[in-house]
Formats: C-alpha cells, structure tokens, sequence
C-alpha cells in the first residue's frame, strides 16, 4: 500500500520540486500566468480523464468552472462563509449538479453527453447573465474575499501559486493512483468497448457518471480558486469559449494523459498569451480571429496528425534519450 | 391574451422553426451516411447567409445572390467533409477512430470557419434585403411580414424536393444504403468516401439557403452559426436523428415553443429553452419521438 502510493505521488514530488523556486524567480506578469496555467490545468485534468479515459466528450467545462467561481463567491459573499468552507461547499454543489445531469446522460451511448452538456453549459451561462441579484448580471460580481489561512491572508500571487499548484499537484498524485486501481481500469475498459465492458461486469453507465463528476468538481475546484484569486467573476470567463478552450488545452497535451493535461494548458494558455501580443504588435485592428482560428486548427490537426499529443510526443522523446 | 397574440407567436415561430428544419436536415443526413455529428453545421448556415449578404450588397440581383449562398454552403460543406471526416474515417478503416475524435473534429473545424468568418467580414451584422418587399400581410389579426412566409415556402418546397431526391433518384437510394449499412453498400459498389461528401454538401447546400432565408429577419453575423447549428441540431434530436420528416416536426415544434416563451415567460431565457427541451427529451425520450425514419442507421 505504501509504495503504491509512493509511486502515485513521486511525479507529483518531484513536479513539485521543479516548480517550488518559479515563484520567487517570477514576478508580476510571469508569476500571473504561473497561477493561470495551475488553475487551467486542474479543469482540463478532469476533462482529460473524462474524454481520454472514458471516451466521454464534455462541452460544459468552462460552466463546471464557474459554478465553482461564482458558487464559493456567493457563499462567501451572501452566506458569510469564509473561503477555506465556500471553495469546497462550491466544489461538491458543483459534484451534485454533475450527477443530476450525468445521471440521464451517461445511460445513452455514444454523444449524448457531449448534447445534453453543450445545452447546460448554455443554460448556466444565460444564468449568470440573468440572474443579477446573486450573480451582479452581465458585469460580474466584485469583493470576492481573498483566501485566509488562520488569519493570514494569501493575498500575494506568490502565496496563491503555491495554493494553486498544491492542489493541481495533489489532484495529479490522486488520479494516478485512482487510474492504476480498478476504477481506473473499468474506465480503459468502457472507453475500448462499452459492450466488452458491460459483458465483463462493469456497470458502464456508473463508470462514465464518476468520471462526469469527477471532470465537474475539478473544474468547479479550478474556477472557486479563480475567483478567490481575481476577487471579481464576470460572465464572460465561463462561457461557451471557454469550455472549447479546455477541450483545447486536453486534445493538444494528449487525450487521456495527466500530464499531458498540464503540458496542454501550459502550451495554449501560453500560446493564447503569445498569440495576442504578437496580433497586437502586428496588427492592432485584428478583433481576435487569429486565437479562433488557431484553436480551431489545433484541434483539426493535433488529431488527425498527433492523436497521442504533447504527452505522447514528450514520452516518445524521453524513450529515444534512452535508448542512446 | 388575445387570440391574435398568440397566433402571431404562432407564426412568427413557425417561421424560425422553418429555419431550423433546413438545418437540421442536413444533420439528419450527414448523420445517416457517416454516423458523424456534425458540429459544424450551423457555420455551413452561417457561410451562406455572409455570401448572399455581401454578394447582394455588392449589386448582384437577389435571386443570385441566394444561390451563390447554396453553392457557398455546399462547397464549404465539402471542404469540412474533406479536411476532418473524411481524413478520419480513412483511417478508421485502419484502426479505431473513437467517436470522441470525431466529435472534435466537427468541433475544430465549426471554429476555425468562425474564426475565418470572423478575419474576412468582421463582427459587425450585415443586412440583406426581404426577397419580396412589400407591407406585411394581415391574417386575422396577426402580422405575417413577407419573408416569413418565403421561410416556410423555402422550407417546404426543400423538404419535398430531399424527399423526392432520397425516395425516387439512384444517387437517393445509394446514400440510404450507405446510411443502412456502409460495409453492404460497398460490396454493392458504392463508395462511402463519395456519399461522406455528397452528404455533406447536400447538407451544405440546404444549411446556405437557410442562411440566406434567416438573413432579412435576423441579420447575418460570424458568428450566428452557433446557435443555429444548436438549435437544428435539438431539432433533430427531437425528431430522433434519423428520420428527416421527424427533424421538420421537431424544428417547427421547437420555433414555436421558443416564440410563446419569450413573449410570454421572459426574454433573456429564449435561448435556454432549446437546451430545456434538450435535456427533457433525452431524460424521457432519448429516441426521439421519430427513431423509424427512412435513414435509418443499423
């Protein structure tokens, strides 16, 4: 048992290890985006599991992400919770509502789920449009509290990223070791043939539904880290783009991959970050296409021409130093 | 309420409905032939509606200009058949391709076109001129403008030209057998490669003059295709995802529902009700309400 869990947690360590001096080397900007890309990666990890693993596509992501942003905010605005309660009372509301909607969704076969999210995460954006009295409407909420640990707030990007990348890192730790355990094979196995599977004795439906909720609460972790973090929420973080740019980040790192899930958000929250300097630097007219655009070919390309990904394309070097 | 007020949410639903049947046709159908669903479809709307848009304002006679949206919605329809399904499905033959991957690539490719809608015309709306001017007609009460009923006209005459062309024609029959059984239809010498792309740019096609159609009411934008491609799309889901005439029902039922629901619950939900009917449908009906449909998949 111990060494199982050794092996679950040593990436994690030594991730850990990697990335325990960026932030005192980084400041302002850099460090931003070292939060950003924690915060992503924890979203697309779940969504990872769920499509790679599982087969199952999500279209809802970016709205799992802000009902974690907006649910610990309202907690802890309206409901006085202080945030240490509100994130993880915002992360299993998050879980609850992924289980009513996965419950009939996952018993249909094939691209059902990806239907019935596409039309929620619709509905949950025109929610926090509209309902103003809890949400602040179109222009968002703001005085979102910080995160306090025993009094001492992390109000330092410095201290946030530590945060963030303390959960991101547990999370990766936590679904290794849940896909070496039977679970994890019951997913492999719905993913290579739902029948196959069921012949064999896996409740196919459950296993699709705990990895619906899973890909739900860790975006809803994510997006309550966002909003402690930011102190503001707005709408527009959550929409259908977002969801799309998730699904991005997972297909890029590589379907199925853990790390590839962080290597994906890194490389496109970087890319998209890289993409508006330069269209601002070449052309300042440009109203945004080129980062359409170039999502749209990613996802066309890396499937067609690198299904495994960044994460296949990284093992596959590290095997070629190897073998000299 | 009036009687008139609630035929005139009537009319003017089934009027989007009209809309949403062209597009939820071509989904029906891309379906059928390649068990592909198509996120892409509403951008095939969309390129349709900017062509005839731009072409018209350019000076080109209307009745071009709807055609030239026909033509631009198939050949675009072809172009996502050739750069993501078809490529694919190559390669199914192979090994697996899961259905996950072709989901996203229908995905990528709705938001590259959006993207490059986007680069050429900008986001600003562009107008396009009602195909007959003229006062709107007064039918009891309600207020029926004119190019409502060129969308219902439109739609019908489509639905009854596809019925004709699937139920009486070679190149019909081929691409039901083709929907049928792929493997079989091969055998019997069709070539599935041929009918993905015949598929898709019959769905091109209809999806450019539904565009072009909805353009006088609603405008053409880059980036209407989303909704319009969602909303066909909850049609045919409604309809069971098989069976054209059931994606026409579907589509009506859902334009009307929308209309009672904005005019008489609340505007800023219309769009939400869509994906109500959405959930419902696959909590209580995931079939459909009509799975037999002559493109039938096995």
């Amino acid at each position: 048992m111990t060494t199982a869990v050794a092996r679950a947690a040593l990436p994690s360590i030594i991730l850990a290890c990697a990335v325990a001096p960026l932030p005192f080397v980084l400041g302002g900007y850099a460090l931003s985006l070292l939060i950003v890309i924690g915060l992503h990666a924890i979203a697309v990890l779940g969504l990872s599991i769920l499509m790679g693993q599982v087969g199952q596509v999500s279209l809802a992501q970016g709205a799992f992400y802000g009902l974690g942003a907006y649910g610990s905010a309202i907690l802890a605005l309206h409901g006085g919770l202080t945030p240490l309660v509100s994130m993880p009372a915002a992360v299993a509301l998050a879980a609850v509502v992924a289980l009513a909607l996965g419950l009939p969704a996952v018993r249909l076969g094939g691209h059902h789920l990806a239907l019935a999210t596409l039309g929620f995460g619709i509905i949950v954006f025109l929610v926090f449009n509209e309902e103003g009295d809890w949400t602040g409407g179109p222009s968002g909420t703001l005085g979102i509290p910080p995160v306090a640990i025993l009094d001492a707030t992390l109000a330092t990007d410095r201290a946030y990223a530590y945060l963030v990348w303390a959960v991101l890192l547990t999370a990766l730790a936590a679904a290794r070791a849940l896909l070496a355990s039977p679970v994890g094979r019951a997913f492999r196995a719905v993913a290579a043939s739902e029948v196959a599977a069921a012949a064999m004795g896996i409740d196919v439906a459950r296993t699709k539904l705990v990895a619906f909720v899973l890909a739900g609460a860790l975006g809803a972790a994510a997006g309550a880290l966002y909003a402690h973090w930011l102190t503001f929420v707005s709408p527009t973080a959550f929409g259908f783009e977002t969801s799309i740019e998730f699904l991005v980040m997972a297909v890029l790192g590589g379907l199925g991959s853990l790390y590839g899930a962080l290597l994906g958000a890194a490389a496109v929250t970087l890319l998209v970050e890289g993409l508006r300097s330069v269209v601002h630097a070449v052309a300042p007219g440009a109203t945004g296409w080129v980062e359409i655009v170039a999502f749209g070919l990613i996802l066309i390309v890396v499937l067609l021409a690198v299904p495994e990904g960044l994460a296949g394309g990284v093992a596959r070097l590290v095997k070629a130093v190897r073998r000299g | 309420m009036a009687a008139a007020d609630l035929l005139q949410f009537v009319l003017s639903g089934l009027s989007v409905g009209g809309i949403y049947a062209l597009v939820a046709v071509g989904f029906v159908t891309i379906h059928a032939v390649t068990g592909v669903i198509n996120f892409a479809q509403g951008e095939l709307a969309m390129s349709g509606a900017l062509a005839a848009a731009v072409l018209a304002a350019a000076g080109l006679p209307l009745p071009f200009a709807v055609a030239a949206a026909v033509v631009v919605g198939a050949a675009v329809g072809l172009v996502v058949d050739r750069a993501t399904v078809w490529p694919a499905l190559r390669r199914r033959r192979m090994g697996a391709v899961a259905d996950v991957v072709l989901i996203l690539l229908t995905i990528g490719a709705s938001i590259a076109l959006r993207g490059l809608a986007l680069a050429i015309f900008g986001s600003e709306p562009y107008a396009l001129g009602p195909f007959t001017p003229g006062a709107p007609i007064v039918l009891a009460g309600a207020v029926v403008p004119r190019q409502t009923l060129w969308v219902l006209g439109l739609s019908a005459a489509t639905m009854a030209a596809l019925a004709l062309f699937f139920g009486r024609t070679q190149v019909g029959a081929a691409l039901r057998a083709c929907a049928m059984n792929r493997d079989a239809a091969k055998l019997a010498g069709i070539s599935p490669a041929r009918m993905s792309a015949l598929a898709f740019g019959l769905a091109g096609a209809v999806a450019g003059l539904a565009g072009a159609a909805i353009a006088p009411i609603s405008f053409a934008t880059y980036d209407m295709g989303l909704m319009l491609g969602l909303k066909g799309f909850v049609s045919a889901v409604v309809g069971g995802l098989a069976s054209p005439p059931g994606a026409v029902v579907g589509a009506l039922a859902l334009g009307v529902l929308e209309s009672l629901a904005a005019g008489l619950v609340s505007s800023g939900y219309k769009d939400a009700i869509a994906f109500l009917v959405l959930i419902a449908v696959l909590l209580v009906r995931p079939e459909g309400f009509f799975p037999g449909g002559r493109l039938r998949r096995v």
